[in-house]
Parts: structure tokens; C-alpha cells; sequence
């Protein structure tokens, strides 16, 4: 099924009786059962007004076509969605609806929030075909409940995205990054909490036990304009004395720097499953000792860990009870989504049979 | 349905009273419940017995404290009042209510411009003011946990002497309640760099209609589920009670420093803001204030500010050479279009000076008349073209329009001036008002950006909203309140919540 418009997508939908398998890109490792529906039909920008900082985009616009028309006005998606195809070994081009389908953040969601937190408005067609939308363009907005941040990381099992309003940012002028060589994941962990607690809007807190070379190093970007960014990288390299601290400050390199840690780049082309766990920033270290991981990777200061460990791996009963969740992102075996807690579970549930009545919508996926 | 409840309305005192001279006092609530009214005695006392003696209010001169929020055109006594002072508490007297089919409406500070926490004659009124404690204070990991009576400015306070803030600072934060900015989600002034509440909500303690305890997020981030934090906040108590938040606190920047800028018409102010957008630039304040404001505001602060037609005060962050920085860019962009007037604060006492004018508008606004403030956001890049319509409009009404608000994201808050004691001219007011709301809907806007719907903009929701929006997000209060007992008579319009209401009565 590959509709064209969002009433046929509504047809489709309404008269359909068995499982239907959302797709945008196919970039994001969902493999289920059921007719696969494409949401590439439905492509195109609908509106960007840079001034208002919005854009409006239907669901299976690429995301390289959004990006590069930002790209054009020096603005961007703040908040840094990641690219899989790395890490899972998918192909096709990523679709703005499976961004956020997937809520995918990358490392700049510790400053300026995740991708929900930049969703303006969504229409979406529903589990029994009814079209609704929710939200707007305007980036202040309190008229009804907040349906985008529940479709946002919902990965299609509520209804089926057909149009995204965006809050989008300007592209900052230059970029540092401020590296520390060596430095344990504890005392990693340690910095970074330091350098995010620090006025100089640190940007981006990432960790790598294994960097480049093979030796441990912590990364900490700024952005802005150039005298700035100047000043911020020495004042956050300041607070540092004592250890071995370099600056980066050319922002290719500093852009490459930082795909690769957005990316999981270590990551990729290496035996075994990924996790991605959120938790308490300081708190990290002592976690992710308990995962018997072959690779960590630490962004958001700590808050995601990223850890590859040997297939089959029952990670979160290595994890127990902690305040945060883990998340399968590559490989079986294990459910992909932290179970919740009962209540939590029966509201979910609810939830799910009020907006896909029929069950048809991504089903064995999200419990 | 009367044109009185076709905007956004904060009343002053002087209009309250002539609202009901004139007769506009139409906003419908749900009939009482008989049976509910009946069993009084018997809810009470079975409220009395799980919480302390004190912590519940069932006098009829008592209760009447509780008969209405900031939206004092509507009041109405709740049968009873329950001040409780733990989650545990909150979630007895809910199950108390819920065996029993009582409503119940949630009560932060009350300062609600909408009417979120007005009750009804059948209602408990659950307030959360004794439930003001930090819990929990972490710098390491950037978060605060708090109880949600706890007032929006002494949430910063506990944590200012540190070097750290709560961003979101709606105007009424002397005095509003965590619970109720949760509740509408509430913004402020400086929500263009560091969004609203939704945007600094980490974790709720919440409690379901039910009696059910839920932890919702926490010291992480994101959901490892459905975003139901997300869902939660904004939904004007209708789906669970919040007695506990955690939130984001930030380190505080270096420094801060506004400039002031005139202009010959509104139109160039609001290119200028849109140019300044553009540019890449984000200031962390940009605020709006037009010629009726400006002459308010001097006659009643005496701030030094230019007579001109349009004023922006726009504030950037960072240290002294940042803030230079960025400044450098802003004015060059504004002397493209001319101002009149343009100053720079040199220090922090014409800092204070440049603010004065802008933080004593409302006041400065009461002084010379009655006026109705309305909650539109509109698109950024709309701005010069509504604010010439409205322009238009008030000479086609013959009503002063003073425009001052957060230009930067687009949410207005036009002031219309009328003469309560005018005959006619409140009816006049009222046309003018749903003029400007249908405006910012027709420019790609919404009806409230920051205030909440309440009953005030109930009616208004099939304006913005088909059937099968509305019915989405009723919903969702089926699946977290079933029997539609918390805060039901709000958001949605009683047409539509009725089917849903009556069945829950019928259940009783």
C-alpha cells in the first residue's frame, strides 16, 4: 500500500481488516508482520516560514529534502535526529514522519530538548481511518490536550502521521569542542555533569571509553556566534585544570565529531545487540558497569548509554530496578520497550484500543 | 451562544459588575446533581474520616473562598473544600469521591484567567496549596522535585542562591501553583529560548480519579513508552490529580541586558522582529508594546519611554561580550528600519528602566479604563498584517486596542479598551474581541496560547477543532477518568461531553 493522499490513506486504513506494517524510510529496523503501508506518497513541504521559525511538511517528506531546504535559510532541526542506517544496516531515506514516529533526538536533546519537545502540530489518520489533527503552527499553544507528544514516539501504533509542524532554530555560526583525554566513565560522568551545570550552554556532553584511538575521551561542544563560542570554550576548558584538555575549534571537524558520536559510529559493522538506556545522568557509570557491555558510549552528559553487548543479552535484568528505561535498538530476542508498570501498562492499553480499535496499527510493537 | 464567551477574558473588578448589569452572564455549566446535593452530609463525613478535621471545608461562608478563580466573572460554591497535605491524602479523598460519584475540581493557587479551577455546586474542591515542600534538590543532575502547591516563583527562589532558575515564568508566578502550570502548561515572557512547562517537566506523581498512584518519568529523560507526561500536562486537571513534579532547573547565564526600540508604525516593529528571527539570533525576551501602551504606561510609570507608535524591548544573554555580540547584530538590523528611537541599557539601573514601563503595562492599562485580554498566538511572520487588521478594526468599532505581548512566539495580548459604564460599549467590545480571536485562528493561530480553555473558550473548540479532533482527545479522559468525574464541565463543549457525562451519572 503506498498511498497518495491523506484521504486514500484514510480509505485504506478504514476498510482494513489485518495488520498493517507503517513504513517511512524503512530506516529504523521495524520488522513486523502484517501489509507493509509506505508513507512515501505523501511527500512534500507544505510550508516554511523562517521568520516564524516553522516548517510543515507532510509525513514521508525525506529528511534530506527538509534539511537541505532549512540548510538554504541557516536553520536547522535543533534537535539532531540521529541516522540508523549505520547502525542497524537498513537502507532508504529517512522520512521526517519516522523522526517523529520514533521521537529521535540526538545529542543536542540535553540542552534544547528532544524532538517532541519541537513538534508543533500533527494530523494522523487512526487506527479505524478517521483523519485528526492536533496541535498547530504556532509555537505557543494550550487550546485542548496535547495529542502531538503522545503520537510523538508513539512508532505508528496509534495512527498513521500524515502531517508534522515543526519548531525549527537557526543554524549557529561556529561550533568548539572542548576534549578531555583519559578520564574514567565515573570521572567522565563527573565533567560533564560540571561543564552542564556551567553558564556556557554546553550543547552537546558525550563519553566514549574507546574514542578514536583507542584511549577514553570526553567531549563537550558550544555553538553560537564566533566571539562566543571563543569565549565559552575557554571558559568551559577552564574549568578543567589539571586534566588534559584540548580544544577543537575548526567546526568541520567539530560537525564530524559529532555525527559520529549521534551516529554510534563505534558502533556500527560490530557483532552483537544494541541498548539504549536513559537514566540518571550521574548515576550512569555505576549502571552501565553492571551491563557486562563489549562497547559503551555515554552522551546527554551521562542521561544515554549506549551499550553493545553479546546477542541475546537480557540486559535489563542486569540493569534491575532503576529510575529510567532501556530500549532494544538493534537485535531480537528481547522486547524492544521497557515494560511499564502496571497502571502505566493498563493506561497504554487504553489508550491503544480507543485510537486502533480494530488492532491493526503496528501490532507487536510498544507491548 | 453569546458573543461574551467568543475570547479570551480577564475581567477587572469594575467589569465584573457590569457584566452582570448587563445581563452577559450566559456561560452554561452542567445542572447540578440532585442526588450528589442530597448525600452532603454523607460525603462529608466520609471525606472527614480520611483526612485530618481541619483539612476539610464544608461551611457555606467557607466554602465561598473557594467560589471562583482570577476569572471572576463566574462563581459558583463547591459543596465541599479538601486541603490535603500528602499524595496519600489526595488519593483517599479521591477514592472517596470516586465510590461515591462525586466530581471533583483540582485547585493549584487559583489564579486561572480561564476558569480551570471554577467548581461546581456538586464538586469537592480539592485544593493543593498544603502541599508546598522541595523534595528533592539535585545541581548535578539539573532537576528539582517538588509538591505541586509549591508557587512558581519559590521554586526558582529555592534554588537562585545556587545559581540555578525554573524557566518558565507565566506573569502570575508570585503566586501560581506548579499543579496549575502543569495543568495549562503554562509559558511567560521567555519561553522563545526555553519553551513552557511541557518543555521542563521531567516527572510527575499523579493521581488517578480512581485512587491510583502513578509515576510518570522521573530523573531521566524521555519516555521508555507512550509520552504520557506529555499528554498529562496541558489537560487542565481532567485526568489525574499531580501532586509531585520534578523539574528542570537551569544554570543560570552571566548576564543579561535589554535595549529599547521605536518605531513610526506597528508594521515595521513586527518586521523588525521578523528580521531579527531570520538573522539567527535568540534573544531570550522579545516583547511588544504599541502607542495606546506606550502612553499608559508613561503616564502611570513615568519609565522615559518614546512617544512613538510601536516599542520592542528585545533582551539577549551571556557574558559582557556576548551580550555585545549579539547586540551588535540586532541593532544593525533595526537601523535598517529606522526607529525613532533606539537605547541601549548601560547599566543596570536603565536595565531596570527600559523593563519598568513594560512590567507595569497591566496596572498602568486599569488605570485609565476597563479593558478585556485576549490569548491568541498567531505565526511570527503574521504579525505586521494582524496587527494593521486590528488596527482597522478598532477604528471600524471605535475602540482603543492596546497591543503588549511576547512577540517573539507569536502569543498576543491585545488589550481592548471600553467604558463599562458606556451603554452598548461592552456589547461592542465583545464583537471587536471575537473579530481578533477569528483573525488569529484564520492566520494559522489558536485561541489561547498560554491561559488554558476552561469554560471560558469551551464553547469556542469546534471553532478550532472538527468533531473527530474533539472526539481523539475526549478520548483519551475516557481511557485515564472514566466516569468523567474530574473537572468535567471544562476544555471540551458540553454538547460534545455530554453523551459521556450522562452515562457516567446514569452509572451512579
Amino acid at each position: 500500500m503506498r498511498p497518495e493522499t491523506e484521504a486514500e490513506l484514510a480509505d485504506m486504513i478504514a476498510s482494513a481488516s489485518a495488520p498493517i506494517c507503517v513504513r517511512g524510510g524503512g530506516t529504523r529496523g521495524v520488522h513486523l508482520e502484517g501489509g507493509v503501508l509506505e508513507t512515501g506518497g505523501l511527500s512534500g513541504i507544505t510550508l516554511y516560514e523562517p521568520g516564524s521559525l516553522t516548517l510543515v511538511a507532510q509525513a514521508g517528506t525525506p529528511l534530506a529534502e527538509i534539511e537541505a531546504a532549512l540548510d538554504a535559510e541557516g536553520q536547522r532541526l535543533a534537535f539532531e535526529p540521529m541516522d540508523q542506517r549505520g547502525l542497524l544496516g537498513t537502507s532508504g531515506e529517512p522520512t521526517i514522519g519516522g523522526v517523529v514516529a520514533a521521537n529521535i533526538s540526538g545529542p543536542r536533546r540535553v540542552s534544547v530538548g528532544a524532538c517532541r519537545d519541537f513538534m508543533l502540530g500533527v494530523r494522523y489518520v487512526d487506527g479505524a481511518g478517521a483523519v485528526v489533527k492536533n496541535g498547530g503552527r504556532v509555537m505557543k499553544n494550550v487550546t485542548g490536550y496535547d495529542l502531538v507528544k503522545l503520537m510523538s514516539g508513539s512508532w505508528g501504533t496509534l495512527g498513521v502521521l500524515t502531517e508534522v509542524s515543526l519548531k525549527v532554530l537557526p543554524k549557529p555560526e561556529t561550533a568548539a569542542c572542548v576534549l578531555i583525554d583519559g578520564l574514567s566513565d565515573a570521572d567522565a560522568v563527573q565533567a560533564m555533569a560540571k561543564a552542564l551545570g556551567s553558564p556556557f550552554e554546553v550543547s552537546g556532553a558525550a563519553h566514549i571509553p574507546a574514542g578514536l584511538n583507542g584511549h577514553p575521551v570526553t567531549m563537550l561542544r558550544l555553538e553560537g556566534f564566533a566571539g562566543s563560542v571563543a569565549y565559552r570554550a575557554d571558559q568551559v576548558a577552564g574549568l578543567f585544570g589539571g586534566m588534559a584538555v584540548r580544544v577543537e575549534r575548526d567546526p568541520d571537524a567539530v560537525a564530524k565529531g559529532w555525527a559520529w558520536v549521534r551516529d554510534v559510529d563505534p558502533f556500527h559493522a560490530q557483532p552483537g545487540d544494541v541498548w539504549r538506556v536513559s537514566c540518571t545522568p550521574t548515576g550512569a557509570a555505576v549502571l552501565a558497569s553492571k551491563l557486562g557491555a563489549e562497547a559503551l558510549l555515554y552522551d546527554w552528559g551521562g542521561g544515554l548509554i549506549w551499550a553493545r553487548v553479546p546477542e541475546g543479552t537480557d540486559l535489563r535484568s542486569r540493569l534491575g530496578a532503576f529510575d529510567g528505561h532501556a530500549t532494544l535498538v538493534r537485535g531480537s530476542g528481547q522486547a524492544k520497550f521497557q515494560p511499564d508498570a502496571a497502571p502505566i501498562a493498563a493506561l497504554s492499553r487504553g489508550l491503544r484500543a480507543r485510537f486502533d480499535p480494530k488492532g491493526i496499527l503496528n501490532t507487536g510493537l510498544m507491548g | 451562544m453569546s458573543l461574551v464567551v467568543n475570547f479570551s477574558l480577564a475581567y477587572s473588578r469594575i467589569l465584573v459588575i457590569s457584566f452582570y448589569q448587563f445581563g452577559g452572564y450566559t456561560m452554561q455549566m452542567p445542572t447540578p446533581d440532585a442526588k450528589v446535593l442530597s448525600r452532603k452530609a454523607g460525603i462529608v463525613a466520609r471525606l472527614q474520616e480520611v483526612l485530618p478535621r481541619d483539612a476539610v471545608i464544608s461551611d457555606e461562608m467557607e466554602t465561598r473562598a473557594y467560589e471562583c478563580d482570577a476569572l471572576t466573572a463566574y462563581k459558583c460554591p463547591p459543596l465541599a473544600v479538601v486541603l490535603p497535605s500528602s499524595t496519600e491524602e489526595v488519593a483517599a479523598v479521591l477514592r472517596v469521591c470516586h465510590n461515591m460519584g462525586v466530581p471533583v475540581v483540582p485547585r493549584g493557587s487559583g489564579t486561572s484567567l480561564a476558569g480551570g479551577a471554577l467548581p461546581t455546586a456538586d464538586c469537592v474542591l480539592l485544593g493543593v496549596a498544603r502541599m508546598n515542600d522541595v523534595l528533592e534538590t539535585d545541581y548535578e543532575n539539573r532537576f528539582i522535585r517538588v509538591q505541586t502547591g509549591r508557587t512558581n516563583l519559590s521554586v526558582t527562589g529555592a534554588v537562585e542562591s545556587d545559581g540555578f532558575f525554573y524557566a518558565p515564568d507565566p506573569s502570575s508566578q508570585l503566586a501560581c501553583a506548579i499543579a496549575g502550570n502543569i495543568a495549562m502548561n503554562s509559558g511567560g515572557a521567555h519561553c522563545l529560548k526555553y519553551g513552557v512547562t511541557t518543555n521542563n517537566l521531567m516527572g510527575v506523581t499523579m493521581v488517578q480519579m480512581d485512587g491510583t498512584i502513578l509515576q510518570i518519568g522521573g530523573k531521566h529523560l524521555d519516555a521508555g513508552g507512550y509520552d504520557l507526561l506529555g499528554l498529562i500536562c496541558g489537560s487542565e486537571g481532567q485526568l489525574g490529580v499531580v501532586t509531585e513534579a520534578t523539574l528542570r532547573i537551569l544554570p543560570k547565564p552571566e548576564g543579561a541586558r535589554p535595549v529599547l526600540m521605536g518605531f513610526d508604525a506597528n508594521e515595521v516593529a513586527g518586521a523588525c522582529v521578523a528580521d531579527i528571527i531570520k538573522a539567527g539570533v535568540l534573544p531570550v525576551a522579545i516583547e511588544f508594546m504599541d502607542r495606546p501602551c506606550i502612553e499608559a504606561t508613561e503616564a502611570f510609570a513615568k519609565a522615559g519611554y518614546p512617544m512613538c507608535e510601536a516599542l520592542l524591548i528585545v533582551e539577549v544573554e551571556g557574558s559582557p561580550a556576548e551580550i555585545d555580540e549579539q547586540l551588535a547584530l540586532i541593532l544593525e538590523i533595526t537601523r535598517r528600519h529606522n526607529p525613532v528611537e533606539l537605547r541601549e541599557a548601560k547599566d543596570a539601573d536603565e536595565a531596570g528602566r527600559i523593563w519598568l514601563g513594560r512590567k507595569s503595562a497591566f496596572g498602568a492599562m486599569g488605570q485609565i479604563n476597563d479593558y478585556m485580554c485576549l490569548d491568541g498566538t498567531i505565526p511570527v511572520s503574521e504579525l505586521p498584517y494582524v496587527l494593521r487588521r486590528i488596527g482597522e478594526m478598532s477604528k471600524e468599532y471605535g475602540l482603543d486596542v492596546a497591543n503588549v505581548f511576547h512577540a517573539g512566539d507569536g502569543n498576543m495580548h491585545p488589550l481592548i479598551l471600553f467604558d463599562a459604564n458606556k451603554e452598548g460599549d461592552l456589547e461592542l467590545c465583545e464583537a471587536f474581541g471575537a473579530d481578533i480571536l477569528r483573525l488569529c485562528v484564520e492566520v494559522g493561530g489558536c485561541l489561547t496560547g498560554e491561559h488554558g480553555v476552561g469554560i471560558e473558550k469551551r464553547d469556542l473548540m469546534v471553532d478550532q477543532f472538527a468533531p473527530a479532533d474533539l472526539e481523539a482527545q475526549m478520548a483519551v479522559k475516557d481511557v485515564f477518568d472514566p466516569a468523567w468525574l474530574l473537572n468535567p464541565a471544562k476544555v471540551f463543549p458540553l454538547a460534545a461531553s455530554e453523551s459521556r457525562r450522562s452515562v457516567a451519572l446514569a452509572a451512579e
